[in-house]
């Protein structure tokens, strides 16, 4: 299993520049690691809270029925900026790291 | 919060046809409906932009409201009769098959009211193990438990005996496979504080019991499979109850037994057959999968058809769900005036908005136009109210982005008896093999993404655009008529994605394609999954998702064949008619988090092929733009494939290319697990764009790709996808022979 590299900034700036893709092989493996987490529980989502123009982040709870937790203080315009929101709390859980 | 929200018990219908529309306004607040024609459900920004027409008719006004209730949860409930009065001392015994023991205490055999505890039942308890609990409905339970948690997907012989002379109450739970890891044989007895009550009110249920005293509610449902129930008006020795294991009634037992239910009959059927001399039919209720795998089946046969004896299980489960089953709020009578295309109920009201789709077709005996939009209402069906992206691991690396939950999305995570879709799996981690159309179905709407029902109004829109009139017919409509059902019309147009076909409708199209119909094919991963409608049972479909394809979830080994009618369930192509055979491409791989566009070909500049392209250059990319991830070659992709039976003669007039690394050749397609997979190294990770001619002046044309009705409106409808699809079209409703 790979392990996720803190020293490799390059690739977070690659991120960051493109969140969408297409990501170079390297930045794909990272992208695909952060996203393919064990458990659905906590696992961060957004839900769109106005169609088409706001998106608010959130977790699952991992269980059906019950309720989603919305964070009601991390809202997006456009999915670009949620993506690296959850990039980063998921670099950040990782490595240990913060990024700025 | 979604707060109105219905179905309908028809989606096809013809003037002089009534709808009944079934509504849910929660706490009650009133709303106003009417009818609309729809022209394109997608309000994206990018995409054609939401287009409605009202439709006066006779249902428009205000209605009060009111909120009904869903319970899901599949059971089997036997009517009370005169053979279970006087039930004093019993023994109640099963094999069965717990998929989660550790969930809390669930009800197998028993008449039990929960409210007020009172009757006797077996049970799981609250650890995992078999119990056997006496109530007299005045404030005294005992329960005798065996103290032995059950292991999950492991076969047990479960039974509990009361003695009312003597009072002794006994429990055994004893596993088929005893051993390390499994554990041993229980048995457990002592004298019952308490003898149960005798009150016929109280129907006997298998799999779950009643919770308030009227039966009106149903609760403790168990999951897992319950094979050779019995109820005996005796207490049994372990000897009797050894002799009740067998499959027909041994003639010392038959004055004892009230009830000998065997699974194995009637498979296809609608109810749990009692071979007792009582005859104490089951209703069987919310569909729990049939045609499993009983606790002695050998794997010999692979079929329940050849060996029904070994298939006396069925499989419940507490998200199971068939009819909601609620009152009808208000009735249409298709008039006829209204021309045959896609309308909705428009609900608006109690801080919501809703539309339930409803498809007209042409009144009997008629046709108005000479195309007709096959709506793919098997497709829209499998994926009703799917939360297979809240419940799956890889469901976002596969997406290639962050999860986006829109409103309905949420209000079924948090509202979860609405009933699945056949991508999801049940509560158990078992797959769904069910769908049912009678209940709200959120994702069947406009106004959701482009997928399933609301991608196929790209077509509507188009053709109401360049004024082409046509009729729609539903995948339902030809399952049921068959070839009747699309004969008389000169082309037949699919939506994006009509992927669940019947043998019914794929001999219809077959036939179709025989007598010179021309069939075009604007979608991808279609004619993928054979499914099975049931005969009695209106608005359900089944899927065996057996091995091959891509199975967001999987059927077990020896149940692949289906209960609705036997046949072997799976991918077409695994069943050895591909469906290059009947448009020429197959599906070949997938990708959700871009798609591309296609490059004209050689056989383009095929005489044959020249109408295709008039109006488009040599070398224009086709497709590099739309409205769903921005190319016509996404998605899902279709490709030829001569040995799948694509037809010798038929041109790929144009193929897709620059497919990202997230693109995958999908599982039927090979054979070995090698590393060159992706879109971005296998060069069959693309989309063909095919067209042959067919007997009798027919021909086929196919895009290969899901994305392609969504590049239609780009420009205005100006653009490469368009005028090649009016092109076919135009030729292909001139008679002349192709």
């Amino acid at each position: 299993m790979i392990e996720i590299d803190p020293t490799r900034r390059d690739l977070v700036a690659a991120f960051w520049e493109n969140p969408k893709g297409p990501h170079s092989p390297e930045l794909q493996q990272l992208v695909n690691k952060l996203r393919f987490e064990p458990s659905m529980r906590d696992k961060y989502v957004v839900v769109c809270t106005k169609p088409y123009e706001e998106w608010t982040l959130a977790q699952l709870p991992g269980q059906r029925g019950k309720p989603i937790r919305m964070h009601t203080d991390q809202v997006f315009s456009n999915l670009n900026d949620a993506e690296r929101a959850i990039f980063k709390l998921r670099w950040e859980a990782h490595t240990g790291q913060t990024l700025d | 919060m979604r707060t109105l929200f219905g179905y309908s018990d028809q989606i096809s219908a013809r003037p002089g046809d009534t709808i009944n529309f079934k509504i849910s306004s929660l706490n009650g607040k009133p709303y106003q409906a009417d009818i609309v024609r729809l022209i394109c459900g997608d309000d994206s920004p990018g995409g054609p932009g939401f287009k409605e027409t009202p439709v006066p008719t006779a249902i428009a006004g205000e209605y009060a409201g009111r909120e009904q209730p869903i319970y899901d949860g599949s059971y089997v409930t036997v009517p009370h009769t005169g053979a279970f009065d006087n039930i004093f001392s019993f023994t109640l015994q099963a094999f069965i098959w717990p998929t989660t023991p550790d969930k809390g205490r669930q009800a197998l055999l028993g008449i039990w009211c929960a409210d007020d505890e009172n009757g006797f039942e077996l049970f799981i308890d609250d650890h995992g193990s078999t119990a056997l609990c006496l109530g007299d409905g005045r404030g005294t339970v005992d329960i005798l438990r065996a103290e032995t948690p059950m292991i999950a997907r492991e076969w047990y012989f479960v039974a509990a005996a009361f003695d009312a002379d003597s009072g002794e109450m006994r429990l055994y739970q004893e596993p088929l496979n005893p051993g390390p890891g499994i554990g041993t044989e229980m048995a457990v007895q002592r004298s019952a504080s308490v003898a149960p009550s005798q009150r016929g009110a109280t129907v006997f249920l298998m799999a779950a019991h009643n919770v308030d005293l009227d039966g009106s509610v149903i609760g403790g449902h168990y999951n897992g499979k319950i094979d050779r129930p019995r109820l005996a008006n005796k207490s049994l020795s372990r000897a009797e109850m050894e002799a009740a294991k067998s499959a027909t009634i041994p003639d010392a037992l038959r004055s004892h037994m009230v009830g000998w239910w065997n699974f194995s009959r009637d498979i296809s059927g609608t109810c749990a057959t009692d071979i007792s001399p009582n005859r104490l039919h089951g209703e069987i209720v919310n569909l729990p999968t049939r045609g499993m795998r009983g606790h002695n089946w050998t794997g010999r046969e692979h079929s329940w058809r050849h060996a029904p004896e070994e298939y006396g299980a069925i499989h419940f489960h507490d998200d199971d769900l068939y009819d909601a089953g609620w009152q009808t709020d208000f009735s249409l009578t298709i008039p006829e005036s209204m021309a045959s295309g896609v309308y909705c109920a428009r609900l608006r009201g109690a801080g919501d908005e809703e539309r339930i789709p409803f498809f007209v077709r042409p009144p009997a005996g008629k046709i108005t136009a000479d195309a007709v939009l096959l709506i793919s209402t098997a497709t829209y069906m499998a994926y009703a109210n799917m939360q297979w992206s809240m419940n799956t691991i890889f469901a976002e690396p596969k997406g290639g982005g962050i999860t986006v939950l829109g409103r309905d999305d949420v209000f079924l995570q948090e509202n979860p008896g609405y009933g699945l879709s056949l991508y999801d799996k049940h509560s158990d981690q078992t797959g769904v093999c069910y769908t049912s159309r009678l209940r709200p179905i959120f994702n069947m709407r406009p106004k959701t993404g482009v997928w399933s029902f609301n991608a196929d109004t790209h077509v509507t829109d188009w053709l109401e655009k360049i004024g082409q009139g046509f009729d729609v017919v539903t995948d339902e409509d030809i399952h049921q008529e068959g070839l009747a059902a699309i004969e008389p019309y000169r082309v037949v147009i699919t939506g994006a994605h009509p992927e669940y076909w019947t043998t019914p409708m794929w001999d219809a199209m077959v036939a179709y394609q025989g007598q010179g119909g021309r069939l075009m094919y604007l979608g991808g991963n279609g004619f993928y999954w054979r499914i099975a409608y049931h005969d009695a049972l209106p608005g359900v479909l089944e899927l065996r998702r057996a091995e091959g394809g891509m199975r967001y979830q999987t059927t077990e080994p020896g149940e692949y064949h289906q209960s609705f009618n036997g046949e072997l369930g799976g991918l077409w192509r695994r069943l050895g008619a591909p469906p290059n055979t009947l448009v020429g491409a197959g599906t070949v791989g997938t990708g959700f988090d871009s798609a591309s566009y296609y490059r004209r070909t050689e056989d383009s500049h095929d005489p044959r092929a020249t109408f295709i392209f008039e109006g488009v250059g040599d070398d224009e990319m086709i497709g590099d733009f739309g409205s769903l991830l921005g190319g016509a070659a996404g998605v899902e992709l279709d490709g030829a494939n001569r040995k799948l039976g694509t037809p010798p003669h038929a041109l790929v007039v144009a193929r897709s290319e620059g497919h990202s690394q997230l693109y995958f050749l999908c599982p039927e397609e090979t054979p070995f697990h090698h590393p060159v997979m992706s879109g971005a190294e296998n060069p069959r990770v693309r989309a063909d764009l095919l067209f042959y001619e067919t007997p009798a002046g027919g021909g086929v044309f196919t895009t290969g790709s899901i994305s392609w009705c969504a590049s239609l409106a780009h420009d205005d409808y100006e653009n490469n996808v368009a005028r090649i699809t009016g092109n076919v079209l135009q030729r292909f409703l001139d008679p002349e022979p192709l």
